[in-house]
């Protein structure tokens, strides 16, 4: 579980994250949703300590991340894992180094047993065919799958995600979806996504928090979220005339 | 500006501290120092020994053309061109287009890391991301010294051919040319500011690519702003080892 208290972050003057309080539970997906702007990177950039918070404290099970020492964050961040907006695989690694990186940089594991952790992950996304491939040779979708085998090949307890959909066709978004979600309940862990997408949203939103302009406006789950008349959400969710017919369905059918 | 500039060479000194903190793991480093040795040493090779030649040639003709004085010994062909490639060509010359070659070569790689969030990738996994990057080409430039000693003999080669072949004077000359007036000190000199080019070289381009801002066209920019300050950095290492030690 991860908790945050009163976050804030500010560049200069300019203040992104004003106070922002939440839980990310463990063996949920957690989302983060809001307008271009509204924080949702720079909230994530700071859960992943690339940011140091101005204010407020981050809480990972019960270790507070500003009283860690240099030595002590870093131990955490190889419990942490993470998929990129643009994958960040390594060009120069076949598919396979990519995810066996990991392993090599942080156990003392044997060569056999890399080899057989990498196959493991690599069928678990169903990329076992792809081995030894470059990244340059496999498609956007096939990019982000070994970038979610790279980030849970060393057992992390807390998974960030940015943006796994973006640039991908609806079917692939769909199967990223699903595969984020298995992952998280498969391993029980914490798992934060920072999406656009409303599709996800609906699809995999165990636990949705809306951020407009730095401030947390909303926070619930898919199904409340069809039902909340805050006003900031209906706005940025219901924008689009398929999920405004999508929620007049799904109230019609409450009622 | 200056407050600028000032910062950037505090980051500069930073980075250094930064290259020798939490070192990667051997058995992961060893793969990248034999890829780094490949790419910085050995695909240097071919145009370091390319340039030397036809330099240490051109300096043999540009001597010998310029010898109108009877009073003065052919031997001075060779000693000329010793001087030259020995003191300057090999070392600041040679070293001044491996900015140009590896330094953008660095400075584009780390870059394009940056860009494509792969050094972000290195740090949320808890990897030392300078160390990871930096330290094996810092290593692998060691090695530079045998490149600029592969100038130096390919430079006094060149010269020969040319000074010989060319009918500019005998080989027996130029050959004593060479040997006239030694001073084992100068090959110090020239090794000592080579190991200092070598130092020059694998940081500032690193430095440059690592902590460059934007996208692919900045790559670009951070290349030729990479080059520029590495040559300039090396000019002035160059002046100011030379007045230390020869002066």
């Amino acid at each position: 579980m991860i908790e945050i208290k009163n976050l804030e972050k500010s560049f200069g003057e300019n203040k992104v994250l004003k106070g922002i309080s939440s839980v990310f539970e463990t063996g949920k997906t957690n989302l983060i949703i809001g307008q271009s702007g509204s924080g949702k990177t720079v909230l994530l950039k700071t859960l992943l300590g690339i940011h140091e918070p101005s204010a407020g404290t981050i809480v990972f099970d019960g270790r507070d991340y500003s009283n860690l020492t240099r030595d002590e964050r870093r131990a955490l961040r190889t419990e942490i894992g993470m998929v990129f907006q643009g994958s960040a695989l390594f060009d120069s690694m076949t598919v396979a180094e990519n995810v066996a990186f990991p392993l090599k940089m942080f156990t003392k594991n044997s060569r056999s047993e890399i080899h057989d952790r990498v196959d493991f992950v690599l069928k678990r996304v169903n990329l076992i065919d792809a081995h030894h491939k470059l990244p340059s040779e496999i498609s956007g979708g096939m990019q982000k799958r070994v970038a979610i085998a790279r980030a849970i090949v060393n057992r992390p307890k807390y998974l960030f995600c940015d943006e796994p959909n973006s640039g991908l066709d609806p079917n692939t978004s769909t199967l990223i979806d699903n595969l984020i979600k298995e992952i998280t309940e498969e391993y029980d862990i914490t798992t934060v996504i920072n999406t656009h997408d409303m599709n996800s949203v609906m699809e995999i939103g165990e636990n949705i928090l809306f951020l407009k302009n730095g401030v947390k406006a909303w926070q619930g789950n898919k199904d409340e979220m069809f039902v909340t008349e805050n006003e900031a959400v209906v706005d940025f969710v219901y924008s689009s005339n398929l999920f405004k017919k999508v929620r007049e369905a799904y109230l019609k059918d409450l009622k | 500006m200056l407050v600028r500039y000032l910062s950037q060479i505090g980051r500069y000194f930073l980075m250094w501290k930064e290259i020798f903190r939490k070192p990667t793991k051997w058995k992961v480093m060893k793969g990248l120092l034999i890829k780094e040795i490949d790419d910085l040493i050995i695909g240097s090779l071919g145009i370091v020994a390319f340039i030397s030649f036809f330099v240490g040639g051109v300096v043999a003709i540009q001597t010998a053309l310029n010898l109108n004085n009877p009073l003065i010994p052919k031997t001075l062909i060779g000693f000329a061109t010793r001087q030259s490639v020995l003191l300057e060509f090999a070392p600041t010359f040679i070293s001044i287009v491996m900015a140009g070659k590896m330094g953008s070569f660095i400075t584009s790689s780390i870059g394009t890391m940056r860009v494509t969030e792969q050094i972000d990738a290195l740090e949320v996994m808890g990897v030392n991301a300078v160390n990871y990057l930096v330290f094996p080409k810092l290593m692998a430039l060691l090695l530079y010294p045998f490149v600029i000693g592969i100038a130096m003999f390919l430079g006094m080669l060149g010269g020969w051919m040319a000074g010989v072949y060319g009918g500019f004077t005998s080989s027996d000359n130029f050959i004593a040319g060479l040997q006239s007036d030694f001073q084992p000190f100068h090959i110090a000199y020239a090794f000592i500011k080579t190991f200092l080019f070598a130092l020059l070289l694998a940081t500032i381009p690193s430095f440059h690519g690592f902590y460059m801002k934007g996208g692919a066209l900045e790559v670009g920019k951070a290349s030729t702003v990479a080059f520029v300050w590495t040559s300039v950095t090396i000019i002035l290492v160059n002046y100011i080892i030379t007045q230390l030690l020869l002066t």
